[in-house]
């Protein structure tokens, strides 16, 4: 998983609040533009990657990257406000400015994943880290399988980006299963259950497939364990862990998990090399 | 953005933590340029009554009159700290709280001229309470580190940084001597949440526990501890409760 | 390596000569002396402040020093804290960020001034631990400019053991009693002066300007003889230098609870661990509103916010601390770093309040493991 990027700069750069979207009620995303031309010029990711963002005398934190379909100079990064500076991040407006340093971490294989079927399971806003993903693979659509993603979330309503599942619907050889957990019915075209109960039924050879997980530590572990049942192997799962990341190059080491620092070494896994440390209880 | 407007109101209290706000010096003019103090006895504003973004509240409920008032308060105001020994957890004054017998007749002539309650609590028992500032006297690098979260835009996490972590901290990025260790004292650093900068470490001596228990301490395994120095079970439990009536006995 | 004075005999009464070169060269001071009890390293001109004719005792959860009116200054093995503070300050601004009045925010990294810094009478286990530290901090491509700065600012005079406390194993992890490289100057000790050999560029400028005569053979002789003793001194040992897989399987062992119905969880053990490496980053926002610092501060694996993700600590009791703490130290070094953290100073066990001692717990799963085997 080489990378041939230069190593981002521990010293955030300035960039401007273009457009800041309301996903859900408590999920926005910034669209962000860095604000030196150059810098944004040379700047770029792979996907999965996560930048350091900082919200001016409060702090940063670690959000992945967006890659953003109308515009490549700007980044897009959709937040959950649950904690002190995510809540503030949450009030920014267009035209503000804030930090940025990175990218930094190792995305999700899309080399590997070439000539091969794509099973994209998310939950809740683990839909976000994907995205740049599957833009890497509409843009070369030819070099990639079949794609199944399938989404989980509580409820329907909180499906954010629900424009993207309608454009990657319309995807050339392309699945989307959206399902709701806590519902009883739902409106077409949900389904009333997990997201694990889906992935026996994708019209994708799974033998030959390349899985890419995002969400919940729970749902991931859960569905990396059908998948496994379903033939695929332990280094075809990919997933993409969260853990506190304060430095965000593997220096502060507060994201370690067993013998990982998550920021340099991931966040993105496959399930061989991180499956058993996912299943011990506060590693 | 407009000021946001602060009142700093006070219980029951030595009035120290008060003092955390003046000892700012010239911090306290520029902070006066952000906010719009409303009410502060000590610095000569008075107006308890008027709606306030955000009250600072130091001293324990002790009187029928202060439990009125602090729902008054609560009542006007925006968001609500607790600063203080006294305010988060009822303070010295709430080791009469653990007395059984008539404490008032045994202290004073004439008790009958005393309106207080039989015990000291903490505002928390009363009204909601936003956030809790601990420490004996708080300090004012604490006041700031709320003020500019909230001035920023922020609510302050409940607690953060080093009122989170063990004094002990502290007290290693001081380079400071371990009383415990070295000098066979009592030391309570290590049960004792962080924030006051281990000033008495510092001086040599053993950290008495103002800033309050951990979360969870392991209080059992700090008494064994203690015993191994030849303290008393009785010595023990009246450190544990000098400044914080309440507990650092058993996980809480 | 380079020296050509080869190892030559200072005298007592010239090692004020030495302090005098550093100072000339530029070099601030840093050096153990007695504070408050124990002996630190921190700044200073003059040898008079070095602890001299003292000895420490130290043993789990106790440490002290005693006057033994000796005429050596290096008869006491470790110091409270070893020399990470000089390279990795328990706090330091990192860079600062300032908001124009049209909104721009402008960054600046904020680095220390330089300062070259002579650290003198840094013992084997810490200069062990240094060359760990490099590891981190300066991993090629990705080097942390502020540790760089600070490391190619140092010189490093390293001073052999002659003496171990109760809490000493240096023996067994390969790391001492000799400091066998990674110095500007070495010393050994003697009753009446120390043997001196360098071991850089810049240590052999400093030791020819000394003139000093070569040392005799006999003191040679004694030198490796004391190396010899202080090893068998120890009356401590880790059991494997490698516990991978001795952890293998064992992270649900109820030795864990066991340790943390003792642990306190202060992490005492982390601050004074000369490879602990953990900080976290924090804002000094100043109350204009205009400005702010972002610092790093010295953090540790057994505080509640390490782990904290979405405001909840994924390591939620002392149990899973201790055991983080532990596996990483003696088995996630090796896969991280290609070897054990741990540089057999004994601070952790020493400055343990409880006296949870990390030889002892840490034996226990290489006998588990042995008798689960048979």
């Amino acid at each position: 998983m080489s990378q041939a990027a230069p190593t981002p700069t521990r010293v955030p750069m300035s960039a401007e609040v273009v457009e800041r979207q309301q996903e859900s009620s408590d999920v926005f995303t910034l669209r962000i533009r860095l604000t030196d031309p150059q810098l944004r010029q040379q700047y770029t990711f792979q996907p999965g990657q996560f930048n350091m963002v900082y919200l001016h005398g409060v702090g940063e934190v670690a959000i992945s990257i967006v890659s953003d379909r109308e515009d490549h100079t700007l980044l897009n990064h959709t937040i959950r406000a649950v904690g002190r500076a995510t809540r503030g991040l949450e009030q920014l407006q267009p035209g503000q400015q804030i930090g940025l340093r990175g990218p930094y971490g190792r995305g999700w294989p899309m080399e590997l994943a070439k000539g091969k079927e794509l099973v994209i399971v998310t939950g809740g806003l683990g839909c976000a880290p994907v995205v740049a993903a599957i833009t890497a693979v509409e843009q070369q659509r030819s070099e990639y399988g079949r794609l199944a993603i399938v989404e989980g979330v509580r409820h329907h309503q909180d499906l954010i980006y629900p424009d993207r599942f309608q454009h990657w619907r319309q995807m050339e050889r392309t699945e989307v299963v959206l399902c709701c957990s806590e519902e009883k019915a739902a409106p077409w075209p949900w389904h009333t259950d997990r997201v694990t109960s889906h992935l026996q039924e994708m019209d994708i050879d799974l033998k030959n497939a390349v899985a890419l997980l995002c969400g919940p530590e729970g749902m991931m572990v859960a569905a990396a364990e059908t998948l496994l049942q379903q033939g695929v192997s332990a280094d075809r799962i990919w997933l993409s862990l969260e853990r506190n990341m304060q430095c965000g190059d593997g220096f502060c080491g507060h994201c370690q998990l067993g013998r990982y620092f998550i920021c340099r070494d991931g966040p993105v896994f496959n399930w061989g090399e991180i499956g058993d440390l996912l299943k011990v209880k506060g590693l | 953005m407009s000021r946001p407007t602060v009142a700093i109101h006070k219980f029951s209290s030595c009035d120290g933590c008060q003092l955390a706000f003046l000892n700012m010096g010239e911090g306290l003019i520029e902070l006066a340029a952000r906010v719009e103090i409303i009410h502060f006895a000590e610095a000569g504003m008075v107006d308890p009554d008027t709606t306030v973004d955000i009250a600072f509240i130091e001293g324990s409920v002790t009187t029928a009159e202060d439990e009125l008032r602090i729902q008054q308060i609560r009542a006007h105001s925006g968001l609500l700290i607790t600063i203080g020994a006294c305010a988060t957890s009822g303070g010295i004054q709430a080791l009469r709280n653990l007395q059984e017998e008539d404490w008032c007749s045994s202290l004073y002539a004439t008790p009958d001229t005393i309106a207080s309650l039989a015990t000291s609590r903490a505002i928390t028992e009363y009204v909601d309470v936003d956030l809790e500032l601990w420490g004996c006297p708080v300090r004012s690098e604490q006041l700031l580190a709320v003020l500019s979260d909230l001035l920023h835009g922020v609510m302050p996490g409940k607690l953060s940084g080093v009122m989170q972590e063990p004094l002990c901290q502290s007290c290693k990025r001081n380079q400071q001597v371990c009383t415990l260790v070295s000098l066979g004292k009592p030391c309570l650093g290590p049960v004792t949440r962080g924030g006051c900068g281990a000033i008495c470490p510092r001086l040599g001596r053993d950290c008495y526990g103002c800033s309050g228990p951990l979360k969870k301490p392991n209080s059992e395994s700090i008494e064994r501890c203690f015993e191994g120095l030849g303290l008393l079970p009785e010595e023990i439990s009246r450190r544990f409760k000098m400044i914080h009536s309440i507990h650092y006995q058993g996980e809480q | 390596m380079g020296a050509t004075s080869g190892v030559q005999f200072l005298p007592f009464k010239e090692l004020e000569l030495l302090f005098q070169q550093f100072i000339q060269a530029g070099y601030s001071i840093h050096a153990p002396q007695v504070v408050d009890g124990a002996i630190l390293y921190s700044e200073t001109e003059s040898i008079d402040m070095l602890p001299r004719g003292v000895v420490d005792h130290q043993q789990p959860g106790h440490y002290r020093l005693t006057e033994t009116g000796g005429s050596r200054y290096f008869s006491w093995s470790s110091a409270l804290q070893g020399v990470k503070a000089a390279l990795f300050p328990p706090s330091e601004v990192l860079w600062s960020a300032e908001q124009q009045a049209g909104g721009e925010l402008d960054f600046t990294q904020v680095l220390a001034p330089q300062q070259a810094v002579a650290l003198f009478g840094v013992r084997a286990c810490d200069l062990a631990a240094i060359k760990l530290m490099d590891r981190h901090f300066l991993r090629s491509g990705a080097e942390d400019p502020w540790y760089q700065q600070r490391r190619a600012n140092l010189l490093l005079i390293t001073v052999s053991c002659s003496s171990a406390s109760g809490s000493c194993f240096c023996a067994s992890t390969a790391t001492g009693p000799e400091s066998e490289s990674g110095f500007d100057l070495r010393l050994d000790e003697l009753d009446t002066g120390f043997l001196i050999r360098s071991g850089s560029e810049q240590g052999e400028i400093l030791q020819a300007q000394l003139g000093l005569k070569e040392a005799k053979p006999e003191q040679l002789a004694k030198a490796d003889e004391q190396l010899h003793t202080v090893a068998t001194q120890q009356q401590r040992a880790i059991a494997t230098n490698d516990f991978r897989c001795h952890f293998t399987g064992q992270e649900e062992s109820p030795v864990w609870q066991q340790i943390a119905d003792r642990c306190l969880g202060c992490g005492n053990c982390t601050a004074v661990c000369p490879t602990c490496f953990c900080h976290r980053e924090e804002e000094v926002p100043s109350l204009d509103l205009q400005g702010s610092l972002h610092q790093r501060v010295w953090d540790s694996c057994f505080s509640g916010e390490h782990s904290q993700l979405h405001g909840v600590p994924v390591r939620t009791g002392r149990r899973e601390r201790y055991r983080q703490w532990m596996m990483h130290k003696l088995a996630g070094w090796h896969d991280q770093f290609g070897e054990s953290g741990c540089v057999g100073c004994g601070r952790c066990i020493t400055w343990c309040p409880t006296g949870v001692d990390l030889l002892e717990e840490s034996a226990r799963f290489v006998r588990d493991q042995l008798r689960d085997q048979s």
